[in-house]
């Protein structure tokens, strides 16, 4: 028995949170990964703020809130990072956040923002990317992928794990309305995988294991400017794009409170906002200039989205109706 | 009747090598030590084993490169005679049909052979519901239905208790005049070859160092080995 | 002679077993306090994750149990060069990290694997995906065939060398001997390993994650972690879990009425060639068998050497995450077989006592209560933990604690299977001569058994270390950036399609826990033999 005592010891020690000033910020993988805008966040909001930021990369934006329930108020988590408009009002009912101080007034984003809980750090609209060279003749609707194109594959991501994959649901859910459980059907046919996080999903069809791959509008704009190519481009729908705005949140038992605020205001400054199309490939929520490439991209003629309360009341059946659609 | 034309065998570094002839109807009994070679001998004829040169012959005809279960000879062994999951007359049918398909005249084959042998009420049995002498006996009877010229024995009855051994014995003497059988038995028994056999062959390390009648297996055989063995036996 | 002091370590030990277990036990009733089992049938999702977990156990082992009759059939009578190696293979593939066999798999079967990149030579493309039922019924035939034909072989080869003489000598065919001769005694074999391989691919867990996942192919296990994980859906999770208790109660005590157990021996077993008829056609069905399950198990384990050392090499091993897992890993493991070791000597010092004193009910209870895990699959057990301590603590800080302890349980039945024989035998030796030498306790212990059972001991001890090493089922949803194990990592890495650094850690777990198991045995065997 001596000898084990040690390592029992040991390892409860080598779990221990560490309370020095750092601030925890639970975010999605692609946002933390060495070429996402993580390490440019971190450092410029290091030297700010002489601590240590730590990101802390889950699978995808709806894992974020996932981990945040089953760690409770025992979290160690500051700050989230990568929640999204479709989320707020689940994630606010679960009572683990508080509200922030910062002053939104700067924000520009379509239809405003007032939310005392959820600041907004960038948005977009969801879209199917696909190779124009490979594929040249890609769907010019929603309905027309899911009901007409048999030739095309498509992966997209796990909406119980992931906002682009919840995304796509409730764009689903607002085309098809009673009829989306049919429409799944159809999908699940052309579906390469489903995946749990969008980084994933995007490697794969990178590597070239599907036509088309659930992303954004946005996303072409990094291989128009990281690697000079232009063959990636999203498609136009005709019914209209999804919307979905990030957003991040703090969390009420953060140990560093003030250093939370500071993010929080930290995130809609302009170092941060500038970090977002080139680094998250979305657009910013303040008044950042833009690159140029930005002017080539597909803007989706119509945008919608549903309400957070809309999404709330009706997320879990929905994720059922998904889940049962799959299985025959 | 079987005839081993210096049949040479190795065995692990163990030289074997067999020079024998041996009449039709007789019983002789295979005796010598632990490991002096007589299961190889019985091995070498049926074909368990093949010999390195040399040659065994059966009524004049080499059976070397006969397959095992077409050579003219019916064999015992000391246990696990029986098919553990086969009853008694599957049992005795494989010595007829190895794929069990008996025709009518073969199951009455079947039949008679139980009465011979005395387990004719024991037929749907399984072997481990009979005696040790019940299951040799059900043994016995397949070595007879196989109706094979020459009956090759290894101990088959050195584990039942004496006045059982001498009862099978007797039966062995009696199906084997009956069925015109030669036989060859392994055994460790002096009194077993005196009780059943006419001749006797003695093995010692590898070869048959002394062979002839029954009566001249005594205390006072030129071989001194052989004399050394029947005194500890007697 | 049973003194106090002897026996109550075990029934302490045995107490914190029913404790934790009841402890998880409860909160998973606390947690679905409406006990809607109608649910599970209501729900159409819930009802396809239960005949699906039915649907593929079935199909597993059908296939798997159903390819071992033959290849145990071929290894019964043919000795080849290479045969003890590829049985040891055989007995590794049960104790293999379940991820580093799919891993394998995935290198030869996958999408971008071998047989896909020489298709591609000859512009196919592979006509099967992996992920899903395919993927999940090939990784359990590969785990479990060989266990199977393992368990086939024995009874084959305990078959008395006179029936084989006597097949020769009755000219019996081969198919008429199979018949009449070696079915029978593989039938009776037949109930108990189907039940075996049935509840392994029942509870299997890492596989279906890695390979099957998605809403088409999930088990009732992996439906447990994600109803906790994906929907933080407590009651559903708890739910489910019970669920997967009581299926898994019912099968095991069907298993026990089908059939006896039969031991396995640790080793590869080689006997004596058998005498039988060969012929050509015999031949050539023997080789297509034996080359058939060499195909299937060898290349797999082969890719994970050949995969590991790559381009990435450097950058996993000098990534702090990597070595923080391993740390975790080798920390797990360790701690899980010590305790599990210990508890399991506790136990049967025990119920041995009690033996020898004829009290064998209780004993034979007590041992029972030490394998209980066998009907609570260990993500049963660690999701009622989760849910009970959630609320009183932070469960992601106590993750490691929890996986060791849960590890350990896992690892209780093996050893109290491996000892339970050699100590008891021990104890019917020399029981009465040490208490007249006077003779307890821990001298007792290294004097008598360590000296005398060191082997089963140590064997215990690498099993319950290997288990540890490569499960996932504990960590699954503990896990965290700070406790990582290195299978939960290489998950990580297999999940976002990191293949190259996921080869270098498939290495890393293949060479640590089988090249571990082998050292551990060696220099504990030189030793033995030494002394």
């Amino acid at each position: 028995m001596k000898k084990i005592l040690p390592f029992l010891a040991f390892s409860a020690l080598a779990s221990m949170p560490v309370s020095a000033d750092k601030l925890v910020v639970y975010t999605y993988d692609s946002f933390a990964s060495e070429w996402g805008p993580g390490p440019k966040i971190k450092k410029a909001f290091e030297e700010e703020c002489a601590c240590e930021l730590q990101f802390v990369a889950l699978d995808d934006g709806v894992s974020i809130l996932n981990r945040l329930r089953l760690e409770g108020k025992n979290s160690k988590a500051d700050v989230l990072l990568g929640l999204d408009n479709n989320l707020m009002a689940e994630a606010a009912e679960t009572g683990l956040l508080t509200e922030h101080k910062v002053d939104a007034a700067n924000i520009r984003l379509p239809g405003g923002w007032s939310d005392n809980i959820f600041v907004p750090y960038d948005f977009g609209y969801f879209a199917f990317v696909y190779n124009k060279e490979a594929l040249l003749n890609p769907p010019k609707s929603l309905k027309e992928l899911v009901e007409k194109r048999d030739d095309i594959k498509v992966i997209y991501q796990d909406p119980r794990t992931s906002t682009p994959g919840q995304g796509l649901m409730l764009w689903m859910k607002w085309i098809y309305a009673d009829k989306a459980d049919q429409a799944w059907k159809q999908l699940a046919e052309k579906t390469v995988t489903v995946t749990k996080g969008w980084s994933e999903a995007y490697n794969m069809f990178l590597k070239g294991e599907a036509d088309m791959v659930l992303s954004y509008t946005t996303s072409p704009a990094y291989h128009i400017i990281a690697e000079q190519n232009s063959q990636y481009v999203s498609a136009d729908f005709s019914e209209g794009h999804y919307t979905q705005i990030e957003v991040a949140a703090k969390v009420k038992n953060s140990a560093n409170e003030k250093l939370a605020d500071q993010f929080m205001d930290f995130i809609i400054s302009d170092q941060f906002q500038s970090a977002m199309p080139t680094g998250n490939w979305m657009y910013p929520v303040t008044d950042v200039p833009l690159p140029k490439v930005f002017k080539q991209l597909t803007v989706p003629s119509k945008s919608f989205s549903f309400t957070a309360e809309q999404v709330e009341t009706n997320r879990k059946s929905w994720i059922r109706e998904w889940q049962s659609a799959l299985i025959y | 009747m079987i005839k081993f034309c210096s049949v040479k065998y190795l065995y692990q570094k163990e030289q074997f090598n067999f020079d024998i002839e041996i009449d039709t109807g007789s019983i002789v009994a295979v005796l010598g030590a632990s490991g002096a070679g007589k299961s190889t001998l019985l091995n070498l004829a049926a074909g368990f084993i093949d010999p390195l040169s040399g040659d065994i012959q059966i009524a004049g005809e080499s059976i070397l490169n006969v397959q095992p279960y077409h050579r003219p000879l019916a064999m015992l062994f000391q246990e696990n005679n029986l098919f553990a999951h086969l009853n008694v007359a599957d049992n005795i049918g494989l010595g007829l049909h190895p794929g069990l398909k008996l025709t009518l005249e073969q199951k009455a084959k079947v039949e008679e052979i139980c009465q011979q042998v005395g387990v004719e009420k024991l037929q749907t049995r399984l072997p481990h519901q009979l005696s040790g002498g019940q299951r040799q006996r059900v043994a016995l009877a397949r070595c007879f239905v196989q109706n094979k010229p020459l009956l090759l024995l290894d101990e088959p009855f050195s584990a039942l208790d004496p006045i059982l051994r001498e009862e099978m014995l007797a039966m062995v003497k009696k199906l084997a005049a009956r069925h015109k059988v030669t036989v060859l038995m392994v055994t460790h028994h002096i009194s077993d070859a005196l009780n059943a056999a006419s001749h006797y062959l003695f093995v010692d390390q590898g070869q048959v160092s002394s062979a002839g009648e029954i009566s001249r297996l005594n205390c006072e055989n030129p071989n001194p080995s052989l004399r050394r063995f029947v005194q500890a036996g007697l | 002679m049973t003194s106090k002091l002897q026996t109550l370590p075990g029934v302490i030990i045995a107490g914190f077993i029913l404790l934790f277990v009841s402890g998880a036990f409860s909160a998973l009733l606390l947690h679905s306090p409406d006990f809607n089992f109608s649910a599970l049938w209501v729900d159409p999702y819930y009802r396809h994750v239960t005949v699906f977990s039915f649907y593929q156990s079935f199909l597993s082992t059908l296939l798997s149990v159903g390819l071992a009759i033959p290849v145990a059939h071929a290894l019964s009578r043919r000795s080849f060069f290479g045969k003890e190696l590829l049985l040891k293979l055989f007995a590794a593939t049960l104790v293999l990290p379940v991820l580093v066999g799919v891993f394998g798999l995935l290198s030869i079967y996958g999408n971008s694997g071998l047989i896909s990149q020489l298709l591609a030579f000859i512009d196919y493309k592979l006509p099967f995906s992996i992920y899903g039922l395919n993927g999940i019924l090939l990784a359990h035939v590969f785990f479990n065939l060989p266990f199977a034909a393992r368990l086939l072989l024995q009874p084959l080869q305990s078959l008395p060398v006179e029936n084989h003489k006597l097949s020769v000598h009755l000219g019996i065919s081969h198919w008429n001997k199979f018949k009449l001769v070696e079915w029978p005694c593989l039938r009776q074999q037949l109930p108990h390993v189907c039940g075996l391989v049935f509840m392994l691919c029942f509870t299997s867990f890492a596989t279906v994650m890695a390979l099957g996942g998605g809403p088409k192919s999930t088990t009732i296990e992996l439906a447990i972690y994600q109803a906790i994980k994906f929907d933080f859906d407590l009651q559903s999770g708890a739910l489910l879990a019970l669920w997967q208790m009581i299926l898994c109660g019912t099968l095991a005590v069907i298993i026990q009425r089908l059939s006896r157990p039969v031991a396995l021996t640790s080793g590869a077993t080689l006997s004596a060639p058998v005498p039988f008829c060969d012929s050509k056609p015999a031949r050539y069905w023997d080789t297509l068998w034996i080359s058939a399950v060499a195909v299937l198990v060898i290349p797999p384990l082969l890719m994970v050497f050949i995969n590991g050392l790559n381009v990435q090499f450097l950058t996993v091993v000098t990534d702090t995450v990597f070595w923080s897992a391993l740390k975790n890993s080798l920390l797990v493991a360790l701690s899980a077989a010590l305790i599990a070791l210990i508890a399991g000597v506790l136990i049967l010092i025990t119920s041995r006592s009690w033996r020898l004193i004829g009290l064998q009910f209780r004993a034979d209870k007590l041992e029972l209560l030490g394998a209980i895990i066998l009907v609570t699959p260990g993500l049963v057990i660690s999701t009622g933990i989760f849910l009970l301590l959630r609320n009183v603590t932070d469960v992601f800080s106590l993750a490691l604690l929890i996986v060791i302890a849960v590890n350990a349980l896992m690892a209780l039945p093996y050893v109290l299977k491996t000892l339970a024989q050699p100590m008891l035998h021990t104890a019917q030796q020399y029981d009465k001569l040490c208490t007249s030498l006077g003779m307890s306790g821990f001298s007792r212990f290294y004097l008598i058994e360590w000296r005398a059972i060191r082997l089963p001991i140590v064997h215990a001890f690498s099993i319950s270390f290997v288990l540890s090493m490569g499960d996932l089922s504990a960590i699954a949803l503990f896990g965290s950036q700070d406790s990582t194990t290195l299978p939960l990592y290489l998950f990580q890495l297999l999940g976002s399609y990191q293949m190259e650094s996921a080869a270098v850690v498939s290495l890393f777990l293949l060479m640590l826990s089988v090249a571990l198991f082998a050292l551990i045995e060696k220099i504990m065997v030189k030793n033995h033999v030494v002394k």
